[in-house]
């Protein structure tokens, strides 16, 4: 067997330092999907450094009115949070609509931010994958792709994200903070991961060594009415057909604010930018709501057998669009 | 105290309830023998060709490695009567998937990294693994599994079908299926200086030696295979698997105890799957519904390892009244990997297609669907013409509609909405064979006043063991908790395996003779047993399998409500119920859960279930749970299973049918004909998922 060394940080410093200290170093938190891939071969850290008993498991409600979620607080007491529940709803919502109560009982904010794609490619050796193993080819393009991109992909790479999770946080333009060689930055969620294009091996924007350390829901979108909603082959403990997050904001009939993002589409949550400013100061009705998703899902160039997901994207957006902006019932 | 007379039916619990929900229950890969070592298989990873050369030298030098088997040193074997059990025996690759090495270690960590480093190179060559109706290699067998005749012809089907009133010509497709039980095909064998012993999780450890001896040039004496708690096997483990052989092969050639534990993402490849079927199903009937003609073709694929044809046209033959019939199966040999048992086969997807077309048929008619299967009731057995034992698939309907309420239902399609659901409901009947095969049976009974049955049945989760013990109580005429049952055995006395629905009716036979023979022996005995004991052995041969001058099945109906969301595509099940009808219910509590649990899997078949061949590596892409959905809680929402009861005295001394596997048949079709009358658009392709729902809806 690969032996790997293990390492249990006590502080985000020593985590980093730890992490810059061994090469192939990897950091572990739920271990829900790492370990899965450890397994498989597909990855080999030489030493694992546990973040797990890092001071990151709160939840702490900012001055300013943001909301800044510890990168180990578990999925399910995100979830379940009383102001999570409150103030951003399509959070709570998505991150229940995520795998089963045994993986979000141990999954991490952070972890679910970092966790890979699930293209069965990807997971087996014996099968080429750019991914995996940049320059081998891609396996899905012409094998089996229902459940694979129709926006953003490239040559190389079809491969969609999984989580449910990152979804809400594109849409409710939270931020994702990191720690590294080069000190603490944060980036929006909606860029925290990246298209493919010619490096698929790279998810995200996340710097080699870099920690994340939390994700900040700020207060321009706290307390607007949100919603997610996934499309799955079962009733639940299954990946995203498609899903959308929204958080909607609308007076007197006009579109004042708007955050949509779709889920399974693409290699990172889609933002759709396109639709939400043709949304912008525009009628909040349906119709207007299918023009502006029509207006973003343009782009998708659907492969031989996923054609399905725009259509079901683009009811899953006009439905939750149109329920969010239904005047509230008293 | 318990009183006797009433052992018989009574829901009584599984008597190794406790010890599998407290983990005490031990399986196939639990038994960690002092020096235990562990194997890793390689598959192959072309679909079609040769091996050239293993280079096993890095494998080897891993640190905890015993030992490295290929085609080049593994034993020779004697041909096996399976041809998928002669692994390493030469370089062919027949699939992808397919062993071409099996490493043995200290650990199973390190017999997976070493089997990462075997490098193997391949001759390979162009590949076929895509089924077509019209495929150029499509041949029809001699015979389909269950040794049925491949087709069966009554009058002249194809003209009186021309000349019909009202006709329905349509296909189906039942995507290829896996049984994927939650343990997975798992064996540890201990090749000592005298005697072979093996774990494994196979649903009859009887064939297991027997194959083994074969294979391995043993007398049967000198091998005892232990199947104590089996994890599921929906078929797959109907007969030995690879496991139980690379287990024994690796054991002999380390010296050492080995447990051979197939990983999840192998089982696709090795232990068998419901091969696809494409349907044909041409009906014919007079403007009163009454069928003219039925036929049912077939397509299906097995491997170029051996043939292997689902009897998918069978349940056809015995269903409905029709003077001209034809019911066909065409094979085609793929370079897939070898399909074999899963519950119901045949029947499954069979009568998925038959049952379907039923409702196209009603359809066509204006007729309400219950009435269309009632007027087409036959008086006898259509393919033979042998009188049924008991048929009650009427009573069945009859007593379903009543419970689901049918006569309130507006046989409109799309008739009813709710917000953004589309609600319907449909019906579809049930019919499995009565199998059974001859067992011998060992009663005992000890001096203390309680009896001990032996025979190498298997527990498969079925409640075996309890209901053996149930009918022994009832044939001795004493209290349930006097009897012991001991079974998972190969020294007790020899039993067939638990498949084709027929383990209860095969064992229960035997125990019940044996017991009848015990209670006679005690009758004539005055006091109590001496010291060992008094007993009595049966043997079913020549009872058992006497051929029947019955058409002898099980038949039931399942009603099923599903809701469609027009925005997704997605289905869900809110109602489904099943009426059956299957001889004497032994087990109340037990029976229920085989039918619950065949109905789940039914669901999961009509929604949620299927594997694909990848057209460019050729092997099934749905490798581990995540991907192969079996249906979840949530999807399970109100299942009812119930029966009617039913005397047959053309059976067994029970009276009983099969129950195992019938709850699967027929219920994918209820399902789809709920989703046709809620959407108005027939889906013909399983799993009826979301992208082929949406593409439905959007017409």
């Amino acid at each position: 067997m690969k032996p790997f060394g293990y390492v249990r940080a006590g502080s985000v410093e020593e985590a980093a330092e730890a992490f810059a200290a061994h090469r192939g170093a990897r950091y572990l938190a739920g271990g829900t999907n790492l370990v899965d891939l450890m397994k498989l071969g597909v990855e080999r850290p030489a030493v694992l450094v546990d973040v797990t008993r890092l001071p990151l498991d709160g939840v702490e409600e900012l001055p300013d009115g943001s909301l800044r979620v510890g990168a180990t607080v578990r999925n399910s007491d995100l979830a379940a949070h009383p102001v999570v529940r409150d103030r951003y709803p399509a959070l709570s919502q998505a991150l229940l609509a995520g795998a089963s109560g045994q993986l979000r009982n141990a999954a991490t904010t952070g972890g679910n931010l970092l966790q890979r794609t699930r293209c069965p490619y990807f997971q087996d050796l014996s099968k080429p994958c750019n991914k995996r193993e940049p320059g081998s080819g891609c396996g899905a393009r012409e094998g089996v792709h229902r459940d694979h991109a129709v926006l953003g992909y490239s040559e190389q790479c079809i491969a969609t994200n999984p989580s449910d999770m990152a979804v809400a946080l594109a849409a409710l333009d939270a931020r994702v903070e990191l720690y590294g060689e080069g000190g603490a930055r944060s980036v929006p969620a909606a860029e925290f991961h990246r298209l493919p294009g010619d490096h698929p091996e790279r998810d995200t924007e996340i710097r080699p060594g870099e920690l994340i350390t939390g994700v900040v829901l700020p207060a321009a979108t706290a307390g607007l009415p949100s919603a997610y909603r996934k499309a799955r082959d079962r009733a639940s403990f299954a990946f995203a057909l498609a899903s959308v997050a929204v958080a909607l904001r609308v007076a007197d009939g006009t579109v004042a604010q708007a955050g949509i993002a779709f889920g399974a589409l693409a290699h990172r949550p889609w933002r759709a930018v396109r639709a939400e400013r043709a949304l912008l100061g525009g009628p909040a009705t349906p119709d207007a709501f299918a023009r502006a998703v029509d207006l973003e899902l343009a782009e998708a160039r659907p492969l031989r057998d996923n054609a399905y997901k725009v259509p079901l994207a683009r009811n899953l957006a006009v439905d939750v669009l149109t329920r969010l902006a239904a005047p509230a019932r008293t | 105290m318990a009183t006797t007379g009433t052992a018989l039916g009574a829901p009584a619990e599984r008597r190794e309830g406790r010890l599998k929900v407290t983990g005490g229950a031990r399986y196939a890969a639990e038994h960690s023998l002092p020096g235990r070592a562990h194997a890793w298989p390689v598959p192959a990873a072309v679909v079609r060709g040769r091996v050239t050369a293993v280079d096993t030298s890095a494998a080897k030098s891993t640190p905890g490695v015993l030992a490295v088997l290929t085609h080049e040193n593994a034993p020779r074997l004697a041909e096996p009567e399976d041809p998928t059990l002669a692994v390493l025996q030469n370089p062919d690759v027949p699939h992808r998937g397919w062993f071409v090495a099996l490493v043995v270690a200290e650990s199973l960590e390190a017999a997976r990294a070493a089997a990462a480093a075997v490098r193997v190179e391949y001759a390979a060559q162009d590949h076929d693994v895509t089924l077509t109706a019209d495929h150029a290699q499509a041949y029809e067998p001699e015979t389909v599994n269950g040794g049925y005749p491949a087709r069966r012809e009554h009058g002249h089907p194809e003209s009186a079908f021309g000349s019909a009133a009202v006709r329905v010509d349509v296909a189906y497709r039942v995507p290829p299926l896996h049984n994927h039980p939650m343990e997975p095909h798992t064996s540890t064998a201990h090749w000592g200086r005298d005697h072979l012993t093996v774990y494994t999780s196979s649903q009859g450890g009887t064939a297991v030696r027997g194959t083994l001896a074969e294979m391995f040039g043993l007398p049967e004496e000198r091998i005892t295979v232990v199947a104590e708690h089996v994890g599921g096997g929906f078929g797959s483990k109907g007969t030995p698997r690879p496991d139980v052989v690379l287990a024994v092969m690796a054991s002999r050639e380390t010296g050492r105890p080995v447990t051979v534990a197939l990983p999840r993402r192998l089982l696709p490849a090795v232990v068998g799957h419901r091969a696809p079927t494409l349907h044909r199903i041409r009906l014919g009937a007079d403007p009163e519904g009454r069928l003219i003609s039925l036929s049912h073709e077939v397509t299906t694929h097995t491997s170029r390892v051996k043939e292997f044809v689902e009897q998918a046209a069978v349940p056809a033959r015995i269903m409905y009244a029709a003077p001209h019939s034809l019911t066909t199966h065409q094979v085609v040999a793929l370079d897939v990997p070898t399909p074999s048992w899963m519950r119901a086969p045949g029947e499954a997807p069979g009568m998925y297609a038959l049952e379907s077309a039923m409702d196209e048929l009603a359809g066509a008619l204006g007729m309400d669907p219950v009435e269309l299967r009632v007027r087409n009731e036959p008086e006898r057995e259509p393919d033979t013409g042998k009188p049924f034992s008991s048929r009650h698939l009427v009573d069945c309907l009859r007593e379903g509609a009543r419970r689901f309420d049918w006569s309130r239902r507006d046989p409109r399609p799309r008739s009813r909405a709710e917000g953004s659901l589309l609600v319907g409901t449909g019906v579809a009947a049930a019919t499995y064979p009565v199998l059974v095969w001859p067992s011998t049976a060992q009663a005992r009974a000890l001096p203390d006043g309680t009896f001990v049955v032996r025979l190498n049945a298997t527990d498969i989760g079925t409640g075996a063991r309890t209901v053996l013990a149930q009918i022994a109580a009832d044939a001795l005429g004493v209290p349930l908790d006097r009897v012991r049952t001991e079974v998972g055995d190969s020294d007790l006395p020899s039993a067939p395996l638990a498949g084709g629905s027929s383990g209860t009716a095969s064992w229960g036979w035997a125990v019940h003779e044996a017991c009848a023979r015990l209670a006679a022996r005690l009758a004539d005995h005055a006091g109590p047993p001496p010291g060992k004991g008094l007993s009595a052995r049966a043997d079913t041969a020549g009872q058992a399998d006497a051929e029947s001058s019955y058409s002898r099945h099980a038949f039931g109906a399942h009603f099923a409500e599903v809701c469609v969301d027009t925005v997704t595509g997605e289905v869900r099940v809110r109602r489904l119920l099943g009426v059956f009808a299957a001889g004497r219910i032994l087990n109340a509590r037990t029976a229920r859960s085989q039918f619950v649990g065949g109905m789940t899997m039914g669901l999961g078949m009509a929604l949620t279930e299927g594997s694909t061949l990848d057209p460019v590596f050729g092997d099934f892409v749905e490798s581990d749970l995540a991907l192969y959905h079996v249906p979840a809680h949530a999807d399970v929402r109100r299942i009812e299973a119930h029966w009617i009861d039913e005397a047959d005295a053309h059976l067994n001394p029970m009276g009983s049918k099969g129950i195992g596997e019938i709850g699967i048949v027929g219920t994918a079709a209820a399902i789809g004909n709920a989703v046709h009358h809620a959407i108005g658009v027939r889906l013909r392709e399983l799993p009826l998922t979301p992208d082929k729902v949406l593409s439905a809806l959007a017409g």
